[in-house]
Formats: structure tokens, sequence, C-alpha cells
């Protein structure tokens, strides 16, 4: 096994496509679409962990992620908290609050967990919709732009080069994290739950971690996300949203780290290319959905990969 | 000394005893097998024993501590492993990464350092991974380090679920059918690894019905007939038992 | 005092019909293949807007309704023979993102053969309220009940009447024994997927007069049908009538006295705990995994 070279080699490649992408960026608008490819890139490589290692679903990330953008919006907007300062603190108040969600939620299986981490993000998202004193309601919030020890970081150019560096440390970070002992425990929780615990794998603990990171992967996106943007509207939090963020996991390829990043590229692409015939967007995305599942279930990549493996004849 | 002791323990399903009252001791370093027809609650009591199931009363003593009611993690902590009759292997994973999991507890498990891939994590992973490669072979294995656990035949799983539970250096090791669904060829070489494990200082308690397994590597066996102790003893002792020989051997051929 | 208690009870137990209708849509085919299907809410908006747009251009009541079951049956069959067929044994999360995918396409489906906007249909008998103790209740609310009541009472007559009924049931509790038998389970995922959207389809017509529908009406309808059947406890049928006359009631009752924004949130906020502190809902059945 040369997990070593796999890995590096990977990091490699996509830190070469990222730098080298932009040659064919003949205007801003393409690096906005890149940046938001990349932030769910990164929101996809964190909550993969959570699916597609750990086996465990959430249909409220979205709401993780609304409650991210939120956070910094208020606190840098109403507060006067700077920038980075506001990303932290949100990020640690999501992570207590999936924390504090988490045990009782990770007890479920399959559709009651679906159903409660769905509740969840439906809850937050009306939150959101229905405090507008707060948060501005159905109309939104803006928020001025990312300043940190003196920078900002403004326009579409400058921000590509920030979130791509990001998202190489956040695939660099879950590698690392999978093949560890943490991310060993993980994938046998998705494994086994009771082949893990016979051995010392105090599975709860584990599930109700990898929800916690992934959540606040998602909460530091949707922090970026907000500034990145200048505007948020309670919908980031929508069902619709969480969705998304799923299919494009399961479509990449779960367990996969490079999979789900392949997915959540494709599925950002997905309307720019489909503009043309705009009103047809709902119905291509629901035949992606379905038509993946059904014949590969394991995703484009895992799925590519494979055959890849048995054209090669075995190894 | 006994290593496990089991008092008056009883397991009820909705009514139904699938263990009862069931009083019984495992002496430290003896290979301990339970027999019993099919439904006469053995697999229920090594999920009772292994902390996946609470006892409806009795206990669990293991080194003399009261260890009824604790989770499987805890008890594995305490030196207990053990197989599943229907496995329950890490298919997701490679079949080394299975074993690897078994050594989870004597590994760095901290949050961060293995976020960050400190040196100290990444070597003592590959030491790790040596120790487990050896595992694979001390279980007959060797060819499948590299393999994935899905891609490994029924009898290699069976092994594969040893070594794992091996590499969490367990003082006492529950084998919940080892040979079943295997041929007498498979059969005997598992054997041979129970007997090669048990010389290593490692007490088994086994689940068998492969009675010529059962009776040619056993110190001491207790039997089981619906839920209760039938009888129990050396293997000579047991085999003349004549309400062991009606209720099992003779049900059974 | 009263009056407004009876008259939130009354507007609750509407929604909560309604709610029941599409639990027990959930109910059936989570029964029969042990799928959750996320496009439940789906059928009911497509009963409720083919019916609408058919009465629009002309088609009278009568014809129209029968013609929006049997589209809506038509779509639940389609769904059960090319999306969840071929995936039967797939694992739980990848049968979930197909049925949403089903919900996502029905959706997009809806907005190019209809459009966005919103449609009624007149009320079946008058708009007349009808005055009780203080409190007014629309005539249309009485359909929604006697409607939903009929189709509770036939559906128990099926199940436990019928043969193929039976074999439903029989199935549910043990595939392997009813392929013995003789039960063809492939027949009875198709039928559990036409007579679920059949039930949302009646639900959706039932309701259109009350309160409008539209082509994203079945999202928040499916949803707060799903509380009801985890509510009541999975693949229970009394549990889903009971769950969802709860989550109706309860819904009703908070926007009257506490807030009307977070009506929606009502659903989920109960659901929750319930799942925290009895994840096997009402009348659940608590199993032990086997090892």
């Amino acid at each position: 096994m040369n997990l070593m070279t796999a890995r590096t080699g990977g990091l490699a490649l996509l830190a070469v496509v990222i730098t080298v992408a932009p040659v064919g960026f003949s205007n801003s608008y393409f690096y906005d679409v890149a940046v938001n490819a990349m932030f769910n890139a990164i929101l996809c490589v964190g909550l993969n962990l959570l699916i597609g290692y750990a086996g465990q679903i959430s249909l409220g990330h979205a709401g993780f992620f609304a409650l991210g953008a939120y956070g910094s919006g208020i606190l840098t907007e109403r507060y006067g908290v700077p920038a980075i300062g506001a990303l932290v603190l949100s990020a640690a108040v999501v992570g207590v609050l999936a924390f504090v969600v988490a045990r009782p939620i990770l007890k479920l299986k399959g559709h009651y967990l679906a159903m409660a981490t769905l509740g969840i993000g439906i809850i937050i998202h009306i939150v959101l919709k229905t405090e507008s004193g707060i948060t501005g309601g159905p109309d939104g919030m803006s928020l001025g732009n990312f300043k940190m020890l003196g920078l900002t970081i403004k326009g579409d150019q400058m921000w590509y080069w920030v979130v791509g560096f990001l998202l190489v440390l956040a695939v660099w970070l879950s590698l690392n994290l999978i093949d560890s002992p943490v991310g060993r425990a993980l994938r046998a929780v998705h494994g086994s739950e009771v082949g893990a615990e016979v051995v010392g794998v105090d599975t709860s603990s584990y599930k109700v971690l990898v929800f916690v990171v992934s959540a606040v992967f998602a909460s530091v996106v949707g922090s970026l996300f907000a500034h990145k943007n200048g505007f948020i509207t309670p919908d980031i939090a929508s069902f619709f949203h969480s969705v998304e963020l799923v299919t494009m996991v399961v479509l990449g390829g779960m367990a996969s780290i490079y999979g789900a990043l392949i997915g959540a590229v494709i599925l950002t692409l997905l309307p720019q290319v489909l503009a043309a015939v705009e009103q047809y967007e709902a119905m291509i995305l629901g035949a992606i959905m379905m038509g993946t599942m059904i014949f590969m279930p394991k995703g484009l990549l895992p799925s590519l990969l494979a055959s890849l493996k048995r054209r090669g004849g075995g190894q | 000394m006994s290593l496990l002791k089991v008092e008056k323990l009883s397991k009820e399903f909705g009514g139904v005893h699938a263990v009862e009252d069931l009083t019984f001791s495992v002496e430290a370093g003896h290979i301990h097998s339970i027999i019993g027809p099919n439904g006469a609650g053995k697999t229920t009591l090594f999920n009772l024993i292994t902390g996946v199931y609470t006892p409806s009363s009795g206990r669990v003593l293991f080194q003399d501590r009261l260890v009824s009611g604790m989770k499987p993690y805890e008890l594995a902590a305490l030196g207990m492993s053990r197989t599943f009759q229907n496995l329950q292997i890490f298919f997701n994973m490679q079949a080394i990464e299975n074993v690897m999991v078994g050594h989870h507890l004597h590994l760095d498990r901290r949050f961060l350092p293995s976020l960050l891939r400190l040196p100290k994590v990444k070597r003592r992973d590959r030491e790790c991974r040596d120790y487990c490669a050896g595992l694979m072979e001390f279980v007959g294995l060797a060819k499948y380090i590299d393999a994935d656990a899905a891609s490994m035949p029924y009898g290699a799983l069976k092994r594969l679920e040893i070594a794992r539970a091996l590499a969490a250096q367990p003082k006492m090791l529950l084998l919940d059918e080892p040979a079943a669904g295997l041929n007498a060829t498979e059969s005997r070489e598992i054997d041979e690894v129970i007997k090669k494990v048990a010389a290593t200082g490692v007490t088994v308690v086994l689940v068998e019905h492969d009675m010529k397994m059962v009776m040619g590597i056993s110190d001491q066996i207790t039997a089981l007939d619906y839920g209760r102790k039938l009888a129990e003893g050396t293997p000579a002792e047991v085999r003349a038992n004549p309400e062991v020989v009606s209720a099992y051997l003779g049900t059974h051929g | 005092m009263f009056a407004a208690f009876l008259q939130y009870l009354f507007s609750g137990l509407t929604s909560g019909a309604i709610y029941a209708l599409a639990g027990l849509g959930f109910a059936i085919i989570y029964n029969a293949s042990h799928v959750i299907n996320f496009a439940q809410g789906e059928f009911i908006m497509i009963g409720g807007m083919a019916t609408a747009t058919m009465v629009a251009a002309g088609v009278p009541i009568y014809l129209a309704i029968p013609l929006a079951m049997v589209a809506s049956m038509l779509v639940g069959v389609a769904m059960e023979k090319f999306a969840v067929e071929p995936a039967r044994n797939a694992d739980v999360v990848t049968i979930i993102i197909i049925t949403i995918g089903a919900s996502i396409f029905l959706r997009g489906a809806a907005q190019i053969i209809w459009d966005k906007e919103f449609h009624s249909l007149p009320a079946f008998s008058g708009e007349t309220p009808i005055a009780v103790l203080g409190a007014t209740l629309m005539p249309q609310s009485l359909w929604v009940f006697g409607i939903s009541a009929i189709v509770i009472a036939l559906l128990w007559y099926f199940f436990n009447r019928t043969m193929f009924g039976k074999a439903m049931l029989g199935t549910s509790h043990n595939r392997l024994a009813a392929q013995l038998v003789g039960v063809a389970v492939k027949k009875v995922l198709l039928a559990s997927f036409a007579l679920s959207a059949l039930l949302g389809a009646v639900g959706g017509i039932v309701v259109t007069p009350i309160t409008f529908t539209n082509y994203e009406a079945g999202i928040m309808l499916g949803l707060k049908g799903f509380s009801a059947a985890v509510l009541g406890g999975l693949g229970n049928g009394t549990g889903a009538i009971v769950g969802g006359l709860i989550v109706g009631i309860a819904e009703a009752m908070a926007s009257g006295y506490l807030s009307s924004a977070y009506k929606d949130a009502i659903a989920f906020i109960i659901i929750l705990f319930v799942l925290f502190f009895m994840p096997s809902g009402l009348f659940g059945k608590r199993g032990t995994d086997r090892v």
C-alpha cells in the first residue's frame, strides 16, 4: 500500500488544479463560481466525515452553515466584533449546540436520525426567518468585508486564493484524520457498531465527535460565505439546501474525500450550466439524485475507480 | 483463580427466559466451552457477559469486579474481547485496518494529534500496522494483509475477527461459534489457532457446536439447555452425563 | 375564551386530518418496503394541483377528482417501478436520497406542467360558516373530517378483511414468510405506493379549498406527515392517525396562543422531544438488536 504517495499525490494534484484553473477564467464571474464551488467542497469534505465515513446521515447541516453565517453577520454588524473573532465564536457556539443535541440524536438510527436532523435544520431555518429583530428576517442581512490583521479580503480573485488554500487545508486535515486511530474508529462505527464497541471503541462519543466536527466545518464555511457574499437570507438554512449538501456528498462518493469534493464542484456548476434551461433545473437535479443512487450507489469517484481497477485487471 | 464469575444470571425477552438463574465460573488460563442445542441461550449469555445486553437479574464478576451493566467498550478496557457468530466485520475497511481498530485502546486517541498527524502518531500507527500484520500471520491470514475486508472469503473473515479481538490484548477472549460454517479442514485450523491463543496465557471462552473440537480442546465445559445449566465439568464428565446426552448429543447425533 | 379554543381546535383537526392521511401514507409504504417516501407530500400536491387546474379549465369536479386520484396513483406506481424497485436492497441513506430526488423531480415537473402560482378549488358545499358554540366551522372542514374518516375506515377494512390487504400486512411482518406462502411481494410494493399516492391525493383534494396549493405545497405537508408517522411509531397505522391529529392540534394551539410565526416549527419541536425521550414513538415497539 502506498498510502503516503496517494495522499501527497492527491493533495499536490488538488493544489496544482487550484493554481492552474484561473488560467481559464476570463472574468470575475468564473472566480465567483469557483469560490462557491470550493466553499461547498470544504463543507462537504466535513459532512463526508459524518455521512460517508461514520455512516450517520444529517438532513440539517444547512442549519449549522446558516448559524455560522448569521453568527458572523450579527456579531460583526451589530456588536462590532472583528470578523475572525466572530467566525471563531460562531463556530464555538455551533460546536456546543451540535454537542448538546448530538448525544440524544445519534442514538437514533436510519430514518429516525434523518427525521431528527431534518427537524433541527427546519427549526433553525424558521428561527432565522422569524426573529427579524436580530436576523433581519426573510429580507436577510448585509455584512462587511472580512478583515484580519490589517488585511481585507475582498474581490472574487482574492477570495479565490484564500478559499483555495483553505480547501487544501481541509482536505489535508481530513486525510490525516481518517487514517488515524480516531478515523479508523469512526469508520468502524459505520462498519459495525457492536463490533467496534467490543474492542474498546466508545461509539457514541465518536459519533458525537464527528457530528460536532462536521457542524463546525459547516459553520466556518458559513461565516466565510457570508462575508464573501456580503448578504445572507434565511433560505441558506432551508431543508432544500441541506438536501443539496447531502447530495453533493453521495453523488461524488461517500467515504471518499476527493469524491465529496468532486460532487460539490459538479452540483455547484450544474445551475450555471443549466442556466439556459432554468425551468428544468429541479427535474434534472432530481433525476441526477435518483440516477446516481440507482446506478452507482457508491458515488461517481469510487465507481469510476472501481471500474478502472477492473479494466486494469486487479491492482 | 476464577477470572470470570457468573452468578444467578437471568435475561428475559418479553416473558421468555433466554438465560435463567445461571451460575458458573471460568478459571484463568483455561479453555472453557459453553455447549447446548440451538436456542439454549449461549449467544445471549455471551451478550450478557460482554455488556451487549443488560441482565434482567444476577451479576457478572470479572477479576472479582462487578461488571454487569458496564458498556462493551468499558469491558474491553478491562480485558474482555470477543468475536461474533454472525460476523461483525468492518466491511468498509481493509482487513488490516479491522485489526488495527482492535488495537484502538493501546493507541493515542486524542483528536488534535490525529488531525494534525503529528510525527508521534505517525510512528505509533506504523508500529501498530506491523503488530497487526503479525497478528494476521498468527491467525493464518498472511496473504490477506493488503486485502479489503469485503473481498475476503467467509472462513478468512472468521479468523479476521479473532485477530481483531486479539489486537485488543485481552485477558479473556470469547469466541462465539468460530467454526460455524467452516469445512473440516478450516475447522481444524481454527482449532489450532485457539490452542495457540490459549498457549499465550489468554483465557478462552468458547461457544461451539462442533463437538469434536469442543471435546478435544476444552479444559472445562458448561452445558446449557433452555437457558439453564444442565451440567458442567471436564469433557469426559460432561460426555458421560446422561442428561447432556439426551438433551443435546442424543438429538443432534 | 372557549370559543377561541374551539376555533383553534377546529383548525387543528382539519390540518391534523391531512397530516394523518399523509402519515398513513408513510406507514403503508414503510410497512411494505421499509422505505421512507420523502415524496409523500408531492402526492398531496399532485392531487390538489391536478384537480384545481382541471376544474379551472372547465372539467366538472366529479370528473376532475377521480382523474386526479388516478394521476397521483400512476405517479406513485411509476416511482416505485423506476426509482425504488431498482434500489430495493440499498441502504437507508441511498433510499432516502432516491425518494428526496423523486420529490424534487416531481416538484420540478409540476412547475413546468402547471406553474408557480397558487391554485384553489371552490368549497364542495358552499362557504357559509357554521356557528358552533361561538366558534365558526367552515363546511369544507366537515368534508375533510368526513372523508378522512371514511378513508380510514376503508383502509381498516382493506387491511383486516380482504385477502390482499392481509397479505400486505403479512409482508410487512415477514417478507420471506409472505413469499413462502405465495404472496407476490413485488405486487405488494407496487400496491403500497399506489395506495399511499391515493391517500395523498385525497388529502390534497379535500384540503385545497381551505389552504390553496402550489407546486411547493407538498414539502411541508409531507414533512409533517413524516413527523406524524414517527410520532405515532413508524409503521403503526393507528399511531400515524393519532400522531397526525396531535401535530395538527398542537400546531393550531401554538399559533393561536403563542406565536403564529412558529406554527411550522411545532411539529418538529414535538418530534425532537419524542425522539429524545421515546425513540420508538408513542405506539412503536422497542426492538433489541440481534447480534
